[in-house]
């Protein structure tokens, strides 16, 4: 915050053409509870990551709809797996699932683009 | 000579197995680290050896272990096992009796009946009335096993286990064993008159049908049935007769798995016989989940088949180990193959800081599941307080999770960096004893982390020690109470006595059918990250109703998950020990403050 950069954020567009769905796709078959989340951020901030750092459960969901890989990769290793977000969920979502989902589908698609 | 050609189908069967065996084995063994070989090699030098050989004897032939679950069953392995192992035995004695010498023909015991048609040896009535006796107790055992496969419940069984073809092969050649051999017995004493009691007799049935073509055609369908046995045994579920025998040889020698697999792991997984008792144990049935239980991920880890979702659909509560009759490890065999299935993202949590620890004589980790029962934290303050310790709440403000979530989730190389963090502050707190309210906590601090001279106390046991040196005082009550206890603190680390020790202080403990080993999961369990929360809910519901019948005040428990998780069913109070333990200390007696009201006026109009 200190830097002011919140008074310029990036851009927030999105190219559709471009967007690549494997994540979220896996994530919705294995576990479709996902799709009720109401991004109402119980999850967030119950969260012993997010206590430690700027990890943000929701915000993860959100990347994953917006088919943002990239940046998922990174933010997801954050999660230490204590399952607090799920036991707060009203929604009954099986967030850590979610996330075991992503981390594998991420990893699977790493060695597929290396064999491309 | 085409009188011998009888021996042929069981001796092929029989070279095929044998060699099949040797092949596993031999392989088995090499596989083995080096360390494990050393192991093997030296425990048959011990008196661990005659151990191995005790419970080979007592597991393997008398199924001592299912005797003890249900005598019915027992009786049914004990006479197909023990009553097969004496008919060889006999069987080779008597015809090194007959034939006066040590060293007989491999063939001969088995087909002796066809061969030896007089009956004019040395206690030759004996012999044959003993073989009648073992013969009629295998076929006692197989008839159960027939009636079991399609009336299971008057075994006390609920479940069995679904066949494969090749299991299917090698089930029907094993029924049609000692019929045929009966049979055919029967007709030779029929045409001999070389049979006792029970071939006589059934001979006689035959009448005056009985040939010489009848005879080799029955003992021919009796060595054909033997050797379909043969070849099928390795590729099926009776795999695990040979395979129990290394296993026990192994398990006594102290191996054990090392969060990887090796041959350890097939060894396991051929020694399961696919009984299904662990179906029984098994809560997830009541929630309808019928493909993840132990017995099939031991079939799939054998198939190479197996799935995700299946390998992550488990509680991890323990139940199916508690009867294992051949005592197969399936927790840690479940979670060695989620550490393999995860083995690509492991995170390295790169952005864990070191914390000064600050300095006290007694550490409290509350872990996060604490962290969503503020009762027990409460409470936890409050007798901290009256025992007057210098406690440091290492993680009220944050700290990194204990690692057992990760670890059941099987990301262990992950966990273990949360372990280096938090085991950095414990030791630099410089503390002598490590407090934890979870059961959870408890698992991983006793058994993974390595905190020297720290003792790791779990708050039931620290509570305990506090009233038995009089610092705590409580006031027993009257009030019911059940106590659940947690999969992680019962069956995962042995703790039954501590928690009950303490409740009989503060009220009159029930004990209940479904307790310590065969306790609840609640079903809120982190072991389980596939199962969705209406399943959760009915496994919760059902340990509930079981608890109700019992009508107790208080359902206590030990656990912060298993409280979140019961407190949800609003029919039952549900406390932790440390709450009920602050709620039972005589309160101080502080003048009460008094509110004075005025009173008030009662208008007429009020009652109009």
């Amino acid at each position: 915050m200190n830097d002011f950069s919140y008074l310029k954020p990036a851009s927030r567009q999105i190219n559709f053409d471009n967007f690549d769905e494997r994540l979220l796709m896996y994530v919705q078959q294995y576990e479709p509870s996902f799709l009720t989340c109401i991004s109402c951020g119980g999850c967030t901030a119950t969260c012993s990551a997010g206590n430690l750092t700027n990890f943000n459960v929701r915000k993860i969901g959100l990347w994953l709809r917006r088919g943002e890989t990239e940046k998922l990769s990174e933010e997801i290793q954050k999660c230490m797996f204590c399952g607090k977000c799920t036991l707060v969920c009203p929604r009954d979502i099986n967030i850590r699932n979610v996330i075991l989902l992503i981390k594998k589908r991420i990893s699977m698609l790493k060695t597929e683009n290396e064999i491309q | 000579m085409i009188e011998k050609s009888i021996i042929l189908p069981f001796f092929v069967g029989l070279i095929y197995l044998f060699i099949i065996l040797i092949y596993r084995f031999i392989k088995w063994i090499r596989g083995l680290s080096k360390l494990d070989k050393l192991r093997l090699i030296q425990s048959l030098k011990t008196r661990r050896f005659l151990v191995a050989l005790k419970e080979v004897f007592y597991e393997g032939l008398l199924h001592h272990k299912i005797f003890l679950k249900n005598p019915v069953l027992g009786y049914m392995h004990m006479s197909l096992a023990f009553g097969w192992f004496l008919l060889i035995t006999a069987g080779h004695i008597e015809v090194m009796v007959a034939q006066k010498s040590m060293f007989v023909p491999m063939y001969l015991p088995i087909f002796f009946r066809y061969f030896e048609t007089g009956k004019d040896f040395f206690f030759s009535g004996f012999f044959s009335f003993l073989m009648d006796f073992l013969l009629l107790f295998v076929l006692s055992g197989v008839s159960l096993a027939m009636l079991k496969r399609f009336k299971k419940r008057l075994f006390g069984m609920k479940k069995t286990t679904r066949l494969k073809t090749g299991d299917r092969i090698a089930l029907t050649s094993l029924w049609l064993i000692f019929p045929l051999r009966l049979a055919a017995e029967s007709m030779s004493a029929n045409i001999y008159e070389n049979g006792s009691f029970l071939t006589s007799s059934v001979g006689s049935l035959f009448g005056n049908s009985g040939s010489e073509t009848v005879n080799f055609s029955l003992w021919m369908a009796y060595s054909l049935a033997l050797g379909f046995f043969f070849v099928a045994l390795p590729n099926s579920r009776y795999m695990h007769i040979p395979t129990e025998v290394l296993l026990i040889f192994v398990r006594n020698a102290g191996i054990k798995l090392k969060k990887r697999n090796n041959t350890y792991t097939d060894i396991q997984v051929f020694s399961c016989s696919r009984c299904g008792l662990c179906l029984d144990n098994c809560q997830m049935t009541t929630a309808g989940i019928n493909n993840s239980q132990s017995v099939y991920i031991l079939k799939n880890i054998r198939n190479q088949n197996l799935s995700d979702e299946q390998l992550f659909n488990c509680l991890l509560c323990g139940k199916c180990e508690v009867d294992c009759p051949v005592g197969i490890n399936t927790i840690d065999l479940r979670i060695t193959q989620r550490i393999e299935s995860t083995l690509q993202y492991n995170s390295a949590y790169n952005y864990l800081e070191d914390i000064p620890s600050q300095k006290a004589d007694m550490v409290y980790f509350a872990g996060c599941m604490t962290h969503l029962t503020p009762g027990i934290i409460k409470s936890m303050k409050k007798i901290f307080q009256m025992a007057g310790e210098n406690v440091w709440f290492m993680d009220e403000e944050k700290a990194p999770c204990c690692g057992r979530p990760l670890m059941q989730a099987g990301q262990y190389e992950a966990a273990s960096k949360l372990i280096a963090n938090n085991t950095k502050k414990i030791v630099g707190s410089g503390a002598k004893k490590l407090i934890v309210s979870c059961p959870i906590c408890y698992k991983v601090f006793k058994e993974d982390y390595e905190l020297a001279n720290i003792e790791v106390i779990f708050h039931a046991e620290y509570i305990l020690q506090l009233i038995q040196k009089k610092v705590i005082q409580l006031n027993q009550s009257t009030q019911k109470i059940v106590y659940h206890d947690p999969c992680e603190l019962g069956r995962g680390m042995k703790m039954y006595e501590e928690p009950r020790a303490v409740l009989r202080k503060t009220g009159s403990l029930i004990s209940i059918k479904n307790e310590k080993q065969m306790a609840y999961c609640c079903g809120g369990s982190l072991g389980n990250l596939k199962i969705s929360q209406e399943e959760r809910t009915i496994l919760r519901n059902h340990a509930v109703e079981d608890y109700l019948t019992y009508q107790p005040d208080i359902l206590a428990t030990a656990c912060p998950m298993c409280k979140k998780t019961f407190t949800r069913h609003r029919g039952i109070k549900v406390l932790d020990i440390s709450e009920i333990v602050v709620e039972s200390t005589p309160k101080p007696t502080i003048t009460k403050r008094v509110k004075v009201k005025a009173k008030r006026k009662v208008y007429v109009d009020e009652f109009a």
